[in-house]
């Protein structure tokens, strides 16, 4: 249920973090992480996923596939 | 950044203390052959309406002139961008606009505000503050004006800027004047979306990622919009433009007049730099950047509509010092945290106010120099080269030049038309003679180079190669030793002792900044 950054790739540039819907986006260690248990993948929010579509650097923010996806629940 | 230019270097370590020196800018400086021209080159105080020319004359970004002068910082608070471009890698440092990349320090407010403070405290001549990225400052709205607010209550004196991609420009105009920001910076590479899209494959906006001519449409639009909001309000607009030769290098002279049209004050046109190693669409291409005449040809063309700024350095968003010296390993982050800063404007006013009883005794030479050529009928043009630490004098070691300033003589007079950077030539990896190889290409279109001082080698190769070294004038005044070696030059020529040739092109270094 959710997208993670690829750390190698973000250049921690920070556009992400005020996107995010759910404020799940946070610095750590030096670059930014999203916290999984609040990720929805923008849905419901918009159509695409914010950190996608405003990251400048491509594949940096992918799906996590360690956990499932995202379902809207309404 | 204003998004601009970007490319991008391979980031090999770029450590703070890079902040290349300030000594970047430097005005639009001309006076025009077409009489148009000049922001703050001597010529500008008659080009520009007054309420204008008070604003612009001790900026640093905007006169050639005043860069001699005084000084400006820029604080890297804005990592967040909202356009990609193609001459940018995000990953790496942008060659273009000097944005820092992802090894610079980045600053909050708190720490950049403070070190605005301690610089302006220690550098009397610092009296400009801009923040143009690394990303875009409008696309970081809280940091920037956060960054403003500070100094603006602590400092009113140091004027604040800002450089943006225009993207967001319309919904922060209002905050832009309600923090007196007198100076904005828009990087406008086109009006033609078509065009757009060959420069911009996507921009951020409203919560969705557009590409193609839909984002470069949408891009003008607010560029353009914004652009007319400024000059409704009275806030002072630049217009950066990238020379991209094959995309947008005809298209520019059209960029130049719907933004002068619409009220930008000065246009600068700055040359691609573009390389494969940046890692920049454009770099990976093989995009070429445009060489040194044919940035001059199209900024001759232009001239006749607006005024052109000539000596932008590209120069990186951390930079702190001013022309020809480097004063950024005083100010790393660490030091300036631990530093008792007491601001103290009247220290700073009295140091200003000598400066300009200086910059009136350069103007009065000039002028008097220029009366002896009065009279003089000729059509020659001729550029030279001058080796300059500021100050309006010819005051540099020609061993020790990172760059030379170019200006055009002729019976009008001098007129500042460009520099040229040597300073990547010169580091590691070359010998003596290769660099000053390299030297010659970079003034390879002058007829004569004016230093303070010059060995013996180096004089023998530049003369075989046509460029005549001058040291007579070692620490004179700039304008008017060169109209003075001018008039000598004529007479010669009169006479038959010389006869005159045109010189070539000259090359534009291809390279991002790596340290100063």
């Amino acid at each position: 249920m959710a997208y993670k950054i690829v750390s190698s790739q973000c250049t921690s540039c920070s556009a992400c973090e005020p996107e995010c819907p759910n404020v799940a986006i946070y610095p750590k260690n030096g670059t930014f992480v999203i916290n999984p248990k609040k990720c929805t993948e923008c849905i419901g929010h918009f159509d695409e996923p914010q950190c996608v579509a405003v990251c400048p650097v491509d594949l940096t923010c992918i799906v996590d596939t360690s956990v499932p996806r995202y379902q809207a629940t309404a | 950044m204003s998004y601009s230019p970007g490319i991008s270097l391979p980031v090999i370590q770029q450590p703070e203390a890079i902040m290349q020196q300030v000594a970047e800018h430097k005005g639009c400086g001309t006076h025009g052959g077409s009489g148009k021209a000049s922001c703050g080159s001597g010529a500008g105080q008659n080009d520009l309406a007054p309420e204008i020319w008070e604003k612009v004359k001790n900026h640093p970004c905007y006169s050639e002139e005043a860069h001699h002068h005084y000084a400006r910082m820029h604080v890297a608070v804005a990592p967040a961008c909202n356009i990609q471009c193609n001459y940018c890698n995000r990953k790496y440092d942008c060659a273009n606009e000097s944005r820092p990349g992802v090894v610079s320090e980045k600053l909050t407010p708190q720490q950049a505000a403070k070190k605005v403070l301690a610089v302006a405290s220690t550098i009397p001549q610092m009296t400009v503050l801009g923040i143009a990225g690394p990303g875009d400052p409008l696309a970081n709205p809280e940091k920037t004006f956060e960054t403003f607010r500070l100094i603006y209550e602590t400092a009113p004196d140091i004027k604040l800027c800002l450089s943006t991609n225009g993207l967001m420009l319309p919904d922060h105009v209002d905050t832009i004047k309600k923090f007196n920001v007198d100076h904005v910076t828009i990087t406008i590479n086109m009006v033609d979306p078509e065009i757009g899209a060959k420069i911009y494959p996507w921009i951020y906006w409203k919560h969705k990622r557009y590409t193609g001519v839909e984002a470069a449409r949408i891009l003008t639009e607010r560029q353009l919009q914004g652009l007319e909001m400024l000059t409704e309000r009275g806030i002072l607009c630049k217009v950066n433009s990238v020379m991209i030769p094959g995309i947008n290098d005809k298209h520019l002279v059209e960029v130049n007049r719907a933004v002068k049209s619409r009220g930008a004050f000065l246009h600068n046109i700055m040359p691609l730099i573009s390389a494969p190693e940046h890692g920049t669409v454009f770099g990976l291409t093989g995009q070429r950047g445009p060489s040194a005449q044919e940035l001059k040809a199209l900024q001759d063309s232009c001239e006749g509509e607006m005024n052109m700024m000539r000596h932008c350095r590209q120069c990186r968003a951390d930079a702190v010092g001013l022309l020809g010296e480097d004063r950024s390993a005083e100010f790393s982050t660490e030091k300036i945290m631990a530093m008792e800063v007491n601001y103290d404007s009247e220290t700073r006013k009295a140091y200003q106010a000598k400066v300009e009883v200086e910059r009136d005794a350069k103007v009065a030479a000039r002028q008097s120099e220029l009366e002896t050529l009065a009279g003089e009928m000729s059509d020659i043009k001729v550029l030279i080269a001058v080796a300059t630490k500021g100050s309006g004098r010819i005051n540099e070691h020609f061993g020790h030049a990172k760059e030379f300033q170019v200006y055009e003589l002729s019976t009008a007079g001098a007129k500042f038309v460009g520099h040229r950077r040597v300073d990547l030539y010169c580091q590691g990896g070359f010998g003596d003679e290769d660099s000053l190889d390299t030297v010659i290409r970079a003034i390879n279109d002058c007829h004569a180079v004016f230093v303070a001082k010059i060995g013996g080698c180096p004089k023998d190769t530049l003369g075989k190669a046509g460029i005549e070294p001058v040291d007579r004038y070692a620490l004179e005044f700039i304008e008017q030793s060169a109209i003075s070696w001018f008039k000598d030059y004529l007479d010669k020529v009169n006479r038959g002792e010389i006869e005159h040739s045109v010189r070539g092109d000259a090359d534009i270094r291809q390279g991002a900044f790596i340290a100063a």
